[in-house]
């Protein structure tokens, strides 16, 4: 993302807007800058904050006289005045940030929007996930701090080692250059995303391996991670994970439930 | 996407106390198509679902594609700062459906979301249809609308460099935007300014509602979390 130097005005409204705090004042030149090494492209400033379209010369003028006295303008924490935000054309790798960090552009691996993913949400037409089995969602950079390929890296190759199989409809794995190992593409390692979502399948009695080897990991990474389980319930509605995860310490307060009312309702193709 | 799992409350504290409060005003479900197996007439079923769900006086519904029932006004005039429009139009929501894309709806009340859940069953529209909220309250909503529940999700909170993280009434509303939209600076902002009289909770609510841009984001809670915080009880 870039700031017209022209348009701004240096309101400063688009400084907290940005979820990784990649917008600054520079002193220098009395602009709002971008640091472009932590924006993640995710166009929260660009689509997020409304827009008025004022003549930046006369802008700065009043801003001026109002600095003088010391006024304060207490105007909509939302609004860019002068329309200044202006998108860039992203090349490779760069791309790759805004199709981690937009939730508003679908993935071409999975043509889901967001981070992607379908999880169990759509269990009950894919079979995805099946009783006895655990669907792993390990999701870095959430909430608001932002992730790097290295990092995520770091946990696919321990998954990998552990023997873990990646889920091939999934925006990361798409990314791998060996799966078997957990390595990603080279050239994007050092791209910053806002938050992506590496998804695994192993059996329940798994669970707790992975999850003392995400543990683990964690700690290492210069992120946070968000961990989500699944599993399909039985004929009864019931499900054995929540016992299995509150053993081992973990809430389980809140979560998704598919109520299984989806079905296939396209004709084959013959 | 994983947009709705990971809403935190004190349930999911780094220090988890026993006797954290429950969360009984965000409900949310939405409605998801698998491409090329039940993505046909994909318009037509979500508008139903959207239409149904303003039949239980939703706080939100959204369209993953286009955002909420409140969103950015691309052609202000300066006169907003005093005169703006901040009413949601879920009209446009629905109109604007075009395809692929998930459909949500949240809600603030559970016999509101249990009502649209029987909604939901009795209309078969053949897309999945999932609930986003404490489980036990999930549990409960399909056991007393008659429906087996096909698979479940746990969310397990946060790890890692988790003092990275704000503060947990920042965390309580910035995480209501699961893609990441909102901003905890803006919250903070926003926090300050609700304290000091600048703004009232709903207003605060409307501007960061308009950053969320799937719909999932509950102003009702957001009202109430900021009320709290105003008077440093929260």
């Amino acid at each position: 993302m870039q700031i017209s130097q022209y348009r701004c005005v240096a309101c400063g409204n688009c400084i907290p807007v940005c979820p990784v705090g990649a917008i600054y004042i520079d002193p220098l030149v009395g602009r709002a800058q971008v640091n472009q090494d932590e924006c993640v492209e995710c166009f929260t400033c660009f689509r997020g904050m409304s827009k008025e379209h004022l003549f930046p010369p006369m802008v700065r003028a009043i801003r001026k006289v109002a600095k003088a006295f010391r006024f304060r303008f207490d105007p909509e924490p939302d609004i860019c005045p002068t329309d200044a935000i202006l998108p860039q054309e992203l090349q490779w790798p760069r791309i790759v940030r805004r199709a981690f960090s937009d939730p508003q552009v679908p993935h071409e691996s999975t043509g889901i929007h967001g981070r992607g993913t379908a999880e169990v949400k759509t269990n009950d037409v894919t079979g995805r996930v099946k009783e006895g089995e655990a669907g792993f969602v390990i999701e870095f950079g959430r909430p608001g701090v932002g992730a790097r390929f290295r990092d995520i890296q770091r946990m696919t190759q321990r998954l990998a080692a552990a023997g873990a199989e990646f889920e091939k409809n999934n925006p990361v794995t798409s990314l791998m250059t060996d799966p078997a190992r957990g390595l990603i593409r080279e050239d994007i390692l050092s791209e910053k995303v806002l938050s992506a979502i590496v998804e695994i399948k192993v059996g329940l009695e798994q669970v707790p391996a992975v999850l003392q080897i995400v543990r683990g990991v964690s700690r290492e990474l210069d992120t946070v991670v968000a961990v989500g389980v699944s599993t399909r319930c039985d004929a009864r509605g019931e499900d054995p994970l929540a016992r299995l995860l509150e053993a081992e310490g973990y809430p389980t307060y809140r979560g998704k439930t598919n109520l299984g009312l989806g079905r296939v309702t396209r004709q084959a193709v013959v | 996407m994983t947009n709705t799992l990971h809403r935190w409350s004190e349930h999911y504290a780094v220090e988890r106390r026993p006797a954290a409060a429950p969360v009984e005003n965000d409900y949310i479900v939405f409605a998801m198509a698998t491409r090329t197996l039940n993505d046909d007439d994909l318009v037509a079923k979500y508008r139903t679902f959207a239409r149904l769900a303003l039949r239980h006086t939703p706080v939100n519904i959204g369209d993953a594609t286009k955002g909420g029932a409140l969103r950015p006004q691309p052609r202000l005039n300066p006169l907003a700062h005093w005169r703006r429009q901040h009413r949601p139009d879920p009209e446009r929501v629905i109109r604007e459906i075009d395809g692929s894309t998930t459909m949500a709806a949240v809600f603030s009340r559970f016999e509101d979301m249990e009502a649209f859940v029987r909604d939901l069953r009795d209309a078969g529209l053949g897309v999945s249809i999932n609930i986003s909220a404490p489980m036990e309250a999930a549990h409960r909503c399909c056991e007393e609308a008659g429906i087996k529940r096909h698979s479940v999700e746990y969310s397990l909170g946060f790890q890692g460099r988790v003092e990275r993280l704000p503060d947990r009434v920042v965390l309580e509303i910035g995480t209501m935007c699961g893609h990441g939209m909102i901003a905890h600076n803006l919250v903070k902002k926003l926090l300050d300014w609700v304290k000091e009289g600048r703004r009232t909770p709903k207003e605060a609510t409307q501007y960061l509602a308009r950053f969320c841009s799937c719909g999932v984001f509950n102003p009702a809670r957001a009202e109430q979390i900021f009320d709290k915080a105003r008077t440093g009880t929260s």
